[in-house]
């Protein structure tokens, strides 16, 4: 339950800043969103019914299952590179993306004009 | 032999590290780009050549073996399609160089461009080869990490706009592609394809549907099928033509060839599917009604990309062998011809310095070369006879008449009246650009960024490189016998699936 609750208020922040206007507050979004798919992954190895992997102490049969926990740390490294990506991409833009009415993309030009 | 099939996927990667190392010796960068896409292209010739004549090749990597340990496998689709893309790859690598050579000098390296390609070049290579749904998302980022570089690289504040939406929309995908993981592993507890083609027969329908759904939605989103390609023409035209012309060609295809992977192995349709042939005929129309509406020529090329796209998903939906072949041998065709026409624009802007198409005339006179090398790959896009997209799209309308239903039928007509709409945005293409009276060249409005267009200079290597792959995509037209052959096996493993099952599993799984 407190997997599934904390899923859910992640997806609602992440949903919340992803919809915002500054590049900078839609990339904390889906650091948020990455986080929140990052639990969902490590529930879906069945962690309700599973504990802490002790070596002498749990039965095989109910240690936490390696391979989610695997996934979610290749997931959270992908996530951290294009989360810099996406950090420089706002220095880089950052005249650009909480404009109202900035300069049009390629092809808009035209109609602009007229 | 078996370890052949890590090589497309790690001669690039440690390519990219060493290319990056070489940064300041600029002959010696791209001779080793040029050197591992050929390579890649060999390996794929081998490795198709042995999945056809012996079933699938499997490597089981780290100790562990299928379901749990990382599996790549190469059978006829995936080498064929490998094939296809790192011959296209190999040419627009030779394109790119020429033009940097053009713009800069023989000795000015570019320390970004070349190792990012070869990490594109991993990423699609792995997309083909993955064996488990997670290192489909690995690969996907892979692909899609080096495709935020290219498109956003040296470029303009205006156009990294461009490139946000173009982040924001994988990312969002790529979301979704983890929750789907995600829902998959709980249900089924593996995220090997060939194991989860058995355990997923064992749920609940809805749950399966679930799952079907999340997947269209996921490879919908990538491989830009109507109402989810909004995102396409929005991004694709800002990048310079050599980077347009590669995300053209492979990545809207690595997306294509993931849900056929998918919808054919993992889950069993049975027969034609209506959802799907909807989409196609939907993502057919609107594709080629929106070409149709533009008048910049790199936006109208991106619009026919997703109105084409909608052929293969047709060809998959029909769900049936001479369906499917027709589907691969439009991805192989389509690959071709689209980041062909890509290049060409290219070449066009150069000696224009603008994408509007009313900015543009009398080019067939001016430059009757550029005219030739546009012509043939349009028809080519249109279907007109002689040409691989003739081929195929007949391929696609035999299938469709031969599954008979209404539905069948409404996607066949479909079909060809978007070629009939693609012959006419091409002839517009003609028209304004190739004829008419002929306007002097526009300054280039960003002089600083990467995209340098309006000078007039094209080398000898970037129409050379050009030329290559038109004469490559006429190629294909000319083996179209053999090709289809193996489009049609290939089809028939996926309906199939045992061998694919039992190559990765071993016998006793069957």
């Amino acid at each position: 339950m407190t997997l599934a609750i904390s899923v859910g208020l992640l997806v609602a922040g992440g949903v919340y800043l992803v919809v915002q206007r500054g590049m900078v507050r839609i990339t904390f979004g889906f650091v948020l969103l990455g986080h929140a798919v990052n639990l969902l992954l490590v529930s879906g190895g069945g962690a309700f019914r599973r504990e802490a992997p002790l070596m002498s102490e749990t039965d095989a049969s109910v240690a936490a299952d390696p391979l989610p926990q695997a996934f979610v740390l290749t997931a959270i490294v992908i996530a951290f590179a294009i989360t810099v990506y996406m950090l420089t991409l706002a220095g880089v833009g950052k005249r650009d993306d909480d404009t109202r009415g900035g300069p049009a993309v390629s092809g808009e030009k035209d109609e602009e004009k007229a | 032999m078996t370890m052949l099939v890590a090589l497309p996927i790690l001669l690039p990667l440690l390519a990219a590290g060493l290319s990056l190392v070489l940064g300041r010796f600029a002959t010696l960068q791209r001779l080793l780009g040029v050197v591992v896409f050929t390579a890649n292209a060999v390996l794929a010739v081998v490795l198709l050549a042995e999945a056809d004549k012996s079933g699938p090749v499997v490597l089981q990597l780290g100790g562990w073996d299928a379901p749990v340990g990382i599996t790549l496998v190469a059978d006829r689709l995936s080498a064929l399609l490998m094939l296809i893309s790192m011959v296209v790859m190999l040419a627009v690598l030779v394109y790119s160089i020429g033009q940097r050579i053009t713009d800069y000098g023989r000795s000015t390296s570019s320390t970004a461009f070349h190792p990012m390609y070869l990490v594109l070049g991993a990423g699609v290579s792995m997309a083909y080869l993955t064996g488990d749904l997670f290192n489909l998302f690995v690969a996907f980022e892979i692909m899609l990490g080096a495709s935020y570089v290219l498109i956003t690289r040296r470029t303009t504040a205006t156009r990294v706009r461009a490139g946000m939406t173009y982040t924001i929309v994988s990312l969002t995908s790529s979301l979704l592609f983890i929750t789907m993981i995600a829902l998959v592993y709980a249900a089924t507890g593996t995220v090997n394809l060939a194991d989860l083609s058995g355990k997923v027969e064992a749920l609940p329908v809805g749950v399966q549907s679930a799952m079907a759904l999340m997947m269209i939605v996921v490879f919908g989103i990538k491989s830009a099928m109507v109402p989810l390609h909004f995102w396409l023409p929005d991004s694709y035209p800002t990048a310079p033509a050599p980077v347009t012309a590669v995300f053209a060609g492979l990545l809207t295809k690595v997306g294509v060839y993931a849900l056929i992977r998918t919808q054919t192995l993992v889950f069993d349709h049975g027969e034609s599917w209506t959802l799907l042939l909807w989409f196609s005929v939907i993502t057919m129309i609107i594709g080629a009604l929106g070409a149709i509406a533009q008048n910049d020529l790199n936006r109208l090329l991106s619009f026919l990309l997703v109105s084409h796209i909608g052929y293969m998903l047709f060809g998959l939906a029909l769900y049936d062998v001479t369906g499917l072949a027709g589907a691969i041998l439009y991805v192989v065709h389509h690959i071709t011809v689209q980041a062909t026409l890509f290049l060409v624009s290219g070449l066009l802007t150069r000696h224009t310095g603008t994408v509007a198409l009313r900015g543009m005339g009398g080019l067939a006179k001016l430059y009757p070369a550029i005219a030739l090398l546009f012509a043939i790959p349009a028809l080519n896009l249109a279907g007109i006879p002689p040409f691989s997209g003739f081929v195929a799209k007949l391929a696609l309308l035999e299938a469709g008449a031969e599954v008979g239903t209404t539905m069948a039928y409404v996607a066949t007509g479909a079909a060809v009246l978007t070629s009939f709409l693609t012959l006419y945005a091409m002839a517009k293409v003609w028209v304004f650009a190739f004829w008419g009276k002929s306007k002097p060249p526009h300054p280039d409005p960003d002089p600083t960024d990467e995209l340098i267009i309006g000078t007039g200079s094209t080398s000898r290597t970037m129409v050379s490189a050009t030329s290559a792959l038109v004469v490559f995509g006429v190629l294909i037209a000319v083996f179209a016998g053999p090709l289809s052959e193996i489009s049609t096996r290939a089809a028939t493993d996926l309906l199939d699936g045992g061998p694919y099952r039992t190559a990765v599993l071993g016998e006793e799984a069957e």
